[in-house]
């Protein structure tokens, strides 16, 4: 198959040959009628030249039309005013040149004139067969199926009518009024395919006129060159005698006049047109999704232009309730001073308001829109428009006219469907603004979870005199439970629990504070009142004002079998004395650390010292499981606590845990528990 | 959680009634700290129905009583449940707040 850049090639190589060949072939014929002798050429060349001719100009400008389909029709029009302008120049020039040289032998001589004459078929061809392809470029945009057949049959009517040029008997009979009869019928039938005109702006319209008059008068100044020459013995190859020709002039000029006149009616409903395009556009605008504050803004703003241009509103003004006090205007054509006068006249003058006819709440939807006339210098009608959210009023739109019942009920729609696609719009991006929020606020969770479990330790620092264990849960909202040892000397140890409260990354930051503190202070071997003392000192200077940390701090001495505590507002600790067989809590007087925060702190604990004896347990844990709650609402308390460290005492540190957490979880009933837990188990040996 | 500020026979009295959690604590500041801006010397908390006061709560406790001292203002907390006091007590909060069992005493407290 040929390419596209073949096809031209070869149909220009062909339209020039048969355009030569015609050229040289009619004078030989003029000449051997004229006078009477035979050269032995045959008279069907003169036909087949004109018809291939014909053939190869209609697909070469198929072909170059094929690459133009972002054309738009303005400039399709002005290709064949183009085309049509150079043939009419072409061939004024040559009628000028002839009558200028009028008189001398060499303007008058038959060749020449032969020659000039098919020059200008030449011309006439091209010209209409150009048109006629982008007429039917023009016929066929939105194209159904019936007129893409109706087209295909006056397409090869006329390429079929071709063949009637081949024999002269034909001409002008019956037959061939019949033949011309049908295809411009057919012609007619197309012609009201004027789909094109309805989506030409303002301004393209008149290009249009003008163009499509100016192609007129080139078609009918061919026309009349063409029946100037009809009789003229000189001329063999006729277009009038060829009825492909004459249909398809028929055809384009008729398609020319109803395009003129359809494009001319349609002028004064082009605004309407073109207004009701932008509001499609605009609603198009309103309904893209965004993701920033600005973007917001730009909601109101094109709701506004639209609105005003939906209603010809020459001023309007919105004003977004962000809050009561601060309400955010956007103005437009309205000075900030004229809407405050304006806005108070709505508000007080409102039973001297006439309301529009017609235009009850009702009809509206409901939705509290109000049209009225207002005594005012500047405007005389206005409409009210409150754009209502989900679940709140947005904002208020205010539309001014200069005339009085500026608002009828058709503008009142358009204005309440835009009011309702900005509506969408902004609850849109709300929701987007809060599943973004949502998002942060888990991925800053799940930071604080890390950091709370990388604060923990990883092992736990014993030696030969002591077993030891501890467990810690964290709920879904990270909570600040805290636990920690450190060897101060081979027989020397403390053990810290806590709990910071607040929750979340602020309950992770005390906690790391609180860990860096717990670290700095045990190495430095201070009894356990000193180490709160300095720990408050310490996390006072950094806790916000309403954080607290609750702590209890111990000094285990396995050469002494001794333990020193004290308790900072913690929950106190259980303590198993094996021969006894009894468990207490270990009560002593505290205070949270960061409650005071200065020296009288001191005054508020106390410091505790106990023997143990192997078999004894000391049980650590924080309030997640003394609070923890059943479904009836009952707290795991202190009591239950204690009784199942009671009934588990023999056991070693981690069946004692396990026994711990599973009655916890007996308890509750839930698999999940609520706040963070945590618990650390030591047995004497 | 609902809380309420009156006066009553000239004594100034926060009512708190409901569980006071993270959320509400901010209210229990608000009240507080809009009796102290008023320039009252003595206040009286009436705790008879606090069900629940979460850390935040006591936080908002603890976060007055430099404030109290230094204007030497007198605060007295009244009618704590068993719980609700042993939460206090638990920190240490008994030993720096005023706290009694009824509002007669915590009149007294005041007006004695």
């Amino acid at each position: 198959m040929l390419t596209g850049a073949g096809i031209i090639r070869f149909t220009t190589i062909t339209a020039i040959l048969c355009w030569v060949g015609l050229t040289i072939v009619d004078p030989v014929i003029y000449f051997e009628v004229k006078n009477n002798v035979d050269t032995g050429l045959p008279r069907f060349l003169s036909e087949l030249f004109l018809t291939g001719y014909i053939i190869a100009l209609y697909f070469y400008y198929q072909r170059r039309l094929a690459d133009t389909d972002n054309l738009n029709f303005t400039d399709l029009l002005w290709r064949v005013f183009v085309t049509g302008l150079i043939a009419t120049i072409i061939s004024v020039c040559l009628q000028f040149f002839l009558s200028f040289f009028s008189g001398s032998k060499l303007a008058e001589h038959w060749l020449l004139l032969s020659f000039v004459y098919h020059i200008n078929i030449g011309l006439i061809l091209a010209f209409i067969i150009s048109t006629f392809l982008v007429w039917k470029k023009l016929v066929l945009y939105q194209k159904t199926k019936s007129l893409l057949n109706t087209w295909h049959i006056f397409e090869y009517a006329f390429l079929g009518s071709l063949i009637l040029y081949f024999f002269p008997h034909v001409r002008f009979n019956l037959l061939f009024s019949l033949i011309f009869a049908f295809l411009v019928g057919l012609g007619l039938v197309i012609t009201p395919n004027l789909k094109w005109i309805a989506f030409l702006n303002f301004k393209q319209k008149w290009k249009s006129i003008l163009l499509i008059l100016l192609i007129i008068l080139y078609l009918g100044y061919f026309l009349t060159y063409l029946f100037n020459n009809l009789g003229n013995e000189l001329v063999i190859s006729d277009l009038t005698h060829h009825v492909s020709v004459l249909a398809i002039f028929a055809f384009i000029i008729l398609y020319a006049i109803a395009s003129l006149l359809v494009t001319l009616f349609n002028l004064p409903t082009t605004s309407v047109f073109e207004q009701k395009l932008e509001e499609v556009v605009n609603f198009q605008r309103l309904s893209q999704p965004r993701q920033t504050g600005q973007n917001q803004e730009e909601i109101y703003d094109i709701l506004l232009e639209s609105a005003m241009s939906a209603t010809f509103a020459s001023a309007a003004w919105f004003e977004l309730n962000h809050d009561n006090q601060n309400p955010e205007l956007i103005a437009k054509n309205i000075g900030k001073k004229k809407i405050g006068q304006l806005a108070e006249k709505l508000k007080n003058q409102k039973h001297k308001i006439t309301k529009l006819s017609g235009l009850t709440p009702k009809k509206m939807g409901g939705a509290g829109i109000v049209a009225h006339n207002i005594k005012d210098s500047d405007f005389k009608s206005v409409l009210v428009y409150p754009l209502e959210g989900q679940d709140e009023r947005i904002g208020t739109m205010v539309l001014l006219k200069e005339v009085s019942d500026g608002f009828n009920k058709d503008v009142v729609n358009i204005v309440s469907t835009f009011g309702n696609q900005a509506a969408i719009s902004i609850e849109n991006y709300r929701l987007l603004q809060s599943a973004i929020e949502n998002e942060r606020y888990r991925e800053e969770l799940s930071i604080a979870k890390r950091v709370h479990k990388s604060l923990l330790p990883s092992t736990l620092e014993s030696n030969d005199h002591f077993n030891i264990t501890a467990y810690s849960k964290s709920a879904d909202q990270v909570g600040g439970d805290y636990y920690d040892t450190h060897q101060i000397s081979q027989d020397k140890f403390a053990f810290i629990i806590g709990d910071v409260s607040g929750k979340g990354t602020s309950a992770a930051f005390n906690m790391s504070q609180m860990k860096g503190v717990f670290h700095s202070l045990a190495q430095l071997d201070l009894d356990p009142k000193e180490f709160l003392n300095k720990a408050n000192a310490a996390l006072g200077r950094c806790l916000e004002r309403t954080s607290f940390i609750t702590l209890s701090y111990y000094v285990l001495d396995t050469s002494s079998g001794t333990i020193e505590f004290s308790r900072a507002g913690h929950c106190p600790s259980l303590f198993y004395k094996d021969a006894e067989m009894k468990v207490d809590y270990l009560k002593s007087k505290g205070l949270g650390l960061g409650i005071i925060r200065n020296q009288e702190y001191c005054k508020y604990i106390e410091v505790n010292k106990l023997k143990y004896s192997p078999g004894d347990l000391l049980v650590m844990y924080t309030d997640g499981i003394t609070e923890a709650k059943n479904p009836q609402n009952i707290e795991f308390g202190y009591d239950r606590l204690k009784q199942v460290v009671q009934d588990n005492a023999r056991g070693s540190v981690t069946e004692i845990q396990e026994a711990l957490i599973s009655s916890l979880h007996d308890f509750t009933q839930i698999e999940e528990i609520e706040d963070d837990f945590t618990t650390m188990i030591l047995k004497f040996k | 959680m609902q809380i309420s500020s009156d006066s009553e026979e000239g004594n100034y009295i926060i009512t708190i009634d409901g569980d006071v959690d993270a959320s509400s604590s901010i209210r229990l500041d608000e009240a507080i700290g809009k009796a102290v801006e008023e320039g009252q010397q003595q206040i009286l908390i009436d705790c008879r129905n606090l069900n629940y006061i979460s850390s935040a709560g006591l936080g908002v406790f603890m976060s007055y009583l430099e404030e109290l001292k230094a204007k030497s203002i007198q605060m007295v907390l009244f009618g704590l449940s068993e719980k609700v006091s042993n939460v206090f007590n638990l920190l240490g909060l008994d030993q720096l707040l005023n706290i009694k069992h009824t509002k007669e005493q915590a009149k007294q407290q005041l007006n004695g």
